[in-house]
């Protein structure tokens, strides 16, 4: 414990080293091996469920991705993602998440502090997150048909503006059987998903630290850029990369609401492989998984870049 | 400075019921919508007669037994899924984030794996390995244990890892073993108390999602409540949606009830006083 | 350095032994149902009579069978009637399943006793797996057309209904041509059951517009520029209509199968006016095929069930969800058809058209191609 960073400790953890490790390196190099492996024992359960659970469906579709009819091996369900209205299923499929993923992490955020300031062993709180938590997997086709009853073209808010206050919701074209209907319906559970995801985080911020620098002669603004969101920062980076893959992949709600044309990648997935009309695309769909795969992990290598930036930040 | 902090307790608190109030709004119309469908009768009237059926659950069950297995079965999921989960991810979490930190991202990202794949496609995957386990474990609908706890890794993982965020699990750690801890009472007595928010997040969260998930179950042809539901929904619309909007309140109530387990001791703060 | 790599290669045989574990499939049970003698039996008189193998069911005790709504030609009470006449539980899974998701989950299932027993397919999807189906003939197979089924008894029609638009008397104007719904009155209003490339009835409703715009069998792209018409003038509702969004009046006018308008209009009497119209001259024709799972875990159940179906009573509760029972012709000259549900069927002005294949496969590839540009 001595002789380590003369700078303190580090609060957010970030120290490579592994806890109680000779800072002087003076261990024998044999002894460093074997406390690899005591250590990665401890971590054999999770990755020999994740194995088998995760990694072995992932990879069945992985290999029939590259497969062709009757058994043969084929690039043919790759390249044809690069059929125009496959890649525009892509590009409306990453604007949807992406931006349902930022207004529910805004919005979400907002809500979760005004938690957050309120008793912790409050009413509020308690059925504000417990409301959250339903909400957060409501979706599908009951959300779908919610929607469409409140302010589809027949739905009672619609009617209410239409006929009380004069106010068409719907004079330049129904949009929400389109991307901005889609992004209104799908904030509805990334929202709660952001408060649940977020409050633990916030709930980590010491009053002590608002004290602190109010004393030192800090003001809100200083507090809030500069001691609380750097803080805040890994915490609602991951938050967001989350909603953005729960949008990505969600697929009930989206057909229930636009069951025409399969504007977003799911929906083209679940053509390829529900399909009684145009058969024999199942590895097609597959290979559009993969697709959404590797977008995701392109979207968390981004956020990676992103973590290291923004823990600059700290130190 | 003490006008300061109750002029800022004033600010917060009409900022909180601002925001909770223009979002309650938001959340709770289109509930109101489902419950003024489920009041609809014949010739226009209004009638509670779906909601007096659902109260009076021995003709309910009679008339949709489906139903009742539905419920028998998530709620045998929910409980196993949550204690896989707990036994699973929590320890293992902690344990990368104190002793693997070179893994981190490789596990971050194998939680956010379950995530990317749309169900249907999942099942694509999973029916060859449930082949095995209906082979050795039989056929139960509780079986479908392991799947939820891989669907409920994104949401939990999150959770967990924004409390750990909060925390300086790192000292934490270093000074419990220095005082003579092993790991394991530095994971149940050091860092497990201090980010109970977090775990109760992801049992929330966990809980949720197995009394929602529809699609696995489904396609596996197994009955959980959101399957029997789907099918009440053939016979009887307002039906169906009488008992989502139920369940939904169910769900709320059984959520609300686990958050007096995450009664936070937080001695020396006073309420009110955050940020 | 060492470690890692050590480490990559422990973690790729890991991997690779899993995968290769897992993608075989598990041995078989000893006593597989397909090889007992209800499996083998290609029609009653192969186990002995009707009573061994009523008595062979009723010792299996259940049957799976998928896909079947119970609004859809009037299956819930079939089911009923099935199970309440042989005390057998009948599981009911998946009904909004397509036909393809039936065969899916019949390989994915194999060998579990919750696998599928029977299907109930559409014409595409029953005759490209016909390799999946076990023979047998019903007792009044030759009650059926020859061309409504297939020789050795692999599949057989169980059902047809005609291509129908069923509309909200209350809410919207009565269509009396298919033309009609391009009018104001049908502002946000029409939707279809599903997309025509991927759900068999919406893919017969498209040729239905095609036949009612001054197309044809073999060129079905009036149909496809009448949705984009339909469309254009905001009067295409991309939602997929349910009971629900029916009852809530969210969709007032659907295209689909008459037998499901017709069921609808009856489950809504007294709240909704819902009533069915076909445009004359396009009369689409649509026949759904039955089959026994080659691997069905209840053999005796499932072929039981199709006797149930092709008896006079399984075939008059099909009449009785107005859809057309394949033995229609044979009962009306036995003099078993249930006339009052026949006559209540909805009027079909013109020839019935049924697709053949060629003119299937040249309709799907004119969809594959433009069906998302027209309405997209």
């Amino acid at each position: 414990m001595s002789g380590g960073d003369p700078a303190g400790p580090d609060p957010a953890g970030r120290d490579p080293r592994p806890a109680g490790a000779d800072p002087g390196g003076t261990a024998p190099r044999a002894r460093v091996p074997l406390r690899r492996l005591r250590a990665l024992i401890g971590a054999v359960p999770f990755f020999a469920f994740i194995a088998v659970f995760l990694l072995v469906p992932t990879l069945v579709v992985a290999v029939g991705a590259f497969g062709g009819a009757g058994g043969t091996v084929t690039l043919a369900n790759l390249t044809s993602l690069g059929d125009g209205y496959v890649r525009d299923a892509f590009v409306r499929s990453i604007v949807l998440s992406a931006s349902t993923a930022l207004l529910g992490a805004v919005l979400g955020a907002l809500l979760a502090y005004a938690l957050v300031t309120a008793r912790p062993d409050g009413l509020l709180r308690r059925v504000v997150s417990s409301a959250c938590g339903v909400l957060a997997q409501f979706g599908g086709v009951t959300l779908a048909f919610a929607f469409i009853a409140t302010i589809g073209l027949s739905g009672f808010v619609t009617t209410f503006l239409r006929d009380q206050l004069g106010v068409d919701i719907y004079s330049s074209g129904v949009w929400l059987f389109e991307l901005p209907g889609l992004v209104l319906v799908y904030t509805y559970f990334q929202i709660p998903l952001m408060v649940i995801v977020f409050l633990p985080a916030l709930d980590g911020i010491r009053p002590q630290w608002r004290e602190a620098t109010a004393s030192l002669g800090g003001s809100t603004w200083y507090y809030w850029t500069r001691v609380a969101a750097p803080l805040l920062a890994p915490a609602f980076l991951g938050a967001t990369l989350l909603l953005f893959a729960n949008a990505f992949s969600a697929y009930a709600t989206a057909a229930a609401l636009v069951s025409q044309g399969a504007p977003i990648v799911p929906l083209q997935i679940s053509n390829a492989l529900t399909s009684e009309v145009i058969l024999g695309r199942e590895n097609v769909g597959k290979a559009m998984a993969l697709g959404m795969v590797v977008v995701v992990a392109v979207v968390m290598w981004l956020y990676a870049l992103l973590q290291k930036r923004t823990s600059r930040w700290l130190g | 400075m003490a006008g300061l902090i109750a002029r800022r307790r004033r600010r917060q608190a009409l900022f909180r019921w601002v925001v909770v109030a223009v979002l309650a709004v938001f959340f709770l119309l289109p509930l109101v919508a489902m419950f003024e469908f489920t009041t609809r009768g014949t010739g226009g009237h209004r009638t509670l007669a779906t909601w007096r059926l659902l109260v009076h659950w021995g003709e309910l069950a009679a008339t949709y037994p489906s139903l009742w297995d539905g419920m028998k079965n998530s709620f045998g999921l929910v409980l196993f899924t949550v204690l896989l989960m707990l036994v699973l991810l929590v320890p293992t979490v902690v344990w990368v984030r104190l002793r693997l930190p070179g893994l981190r991202r490789v596990v971050e990202f194998l939680c956010l794996l379950p995530l990317t794949i749309p169900a249907i496609v999942l099942v694509v995957g999973l029916a060859p390995v449930y082949a095995w386990v209906v082979y050795f474990l039989g056929d139960s609908t509780l079986t479908l244990t392991f799947a939820y706890t891989v669907l409920v890794l994104p949401y939990a993982y999150r959770a967990i890892d924004a409390g750990l965020s909060a925390i300086d699990v790192r000292t934490l750690a270093e000074a419990a073993r220095s005082l003579g801890a092993g790991w394991g009472t530095v994971m149940v007595r050091v860092v497990l108390p201090n980010i109970r928010s977090a775990v109760l997040s992801a049992v929330f969260l966990s809980v949720a999602l197995v009394l929602g998930e529809f699609t696995i179950a489904s396609l596996l042809s197994r009955t959980n409540v959101q399957v029997a539901i789907n099918l009440l929904g053939k016979s009887s619309a307002t039906m169906s949606v009488a008992v989502s909007l139920a369940s939904l309140i169910l769900a709320f109530l059984l959520l609300f009830v686990l958050s007096f387990a995450g009664r936070r001791r937080r001695s020396g703060t006073t309420p009110g006083d955050h940020s | 350095m060492r470690s890692t790599l050590v480490r990559g290669r422990a973690l790729l045989a890991v991997v690779g032994l899993v995968l290769a574990v897992t993608a075989c499939s598990p041995p078989a049970k000893t006593n597989s149902a397909a090889a007992t003698d209800a499996g083998k039996a290609k029609s009653a008189a192969d186990l002995g009579g009707m009573d061994k193998l009523v008595a062979a069911a009723k010792k299996e005790g259940t049957l799976n069978v998928i896909a079947l709504p119970p609004d859809w030609a009037n299956y819930g009470e079939i089911i009923k009637a099935f199970g309440d006449k042989y005390s057998i539980k009948v599981n009911s899974a998946q009904p909004d399943a397509s036909s393809q998701e039936e065969i899916t989950a019949a390989s994915q299932l194999k060998g579990q006793a919750g696998a599928p027993d029977v299907f109930d397919l559409g014409t595409a999807v029953a005759l490209a797996n016909v390799a999946k189906y076990a023979p047998y003939k019903v007792a009044t197979w030759n009650d059926v057309p020859d061309s409504r089924k297939e020789a050795s008894g692999l599949w057989i029609n169980d059902y047809a209904g005609y291509m129908s638009i069923g509309y909200n008397a209350g809410k919207v104007p009565a269509p009396t041509s298919l033309a009609d719904l391009l009018g104001p009155a049908y502002k946000g209003a029409v939707a279809l059951n599903g997309d025509p490339t991927k759900a068999g009835a919406a893919f017969n409703g498209v040729v239905m517009a095609a036949l009612a715009s001054g197309g044809s069998a073999d060129d079905i792209a009036k149909g496809v520029d009448f949705f984009a018409q339909l469309k254009k003038a905001g009067n295409l509702l991309p939602v997929d209509p349910t009971p629900a969004t029916i009852e809530s009046g969210q969709t007032p006018v659907v295209f689909d199968w008459d037998y499901n308008n017709v069921a609808q209009a009856t489950k809504l009497k007294g709240k909704i006016d819902w009533k069915t119209f076909i445009p004359s001259g396009a009369a689409v024709a649509g026949y759904y095929v039955q089959a026994i799972n080659a691997d069905a875990p209840h053999p005796a159940a499932a072929r039981l069930w199709e006797e149930f179906l092709y008896s006079d009573q399984g075939q008059n509760l099909y009449l009785k969800g107005a859809a057309r029972p394949v033995r229609v012709d044979a009962m009306q000259k036995g003099g078993t058809l249930d006339t009052a549900a026949f006559s209540a069927l909805p009027a079909a002005a013109g020839t019935p058209v049924v697709l053949t294949d060629a003119q299937t496969q040249k309709a799907k590839d004119y969809l594959a191609a433009n069906w998302a540009k027209a309405i997209g």
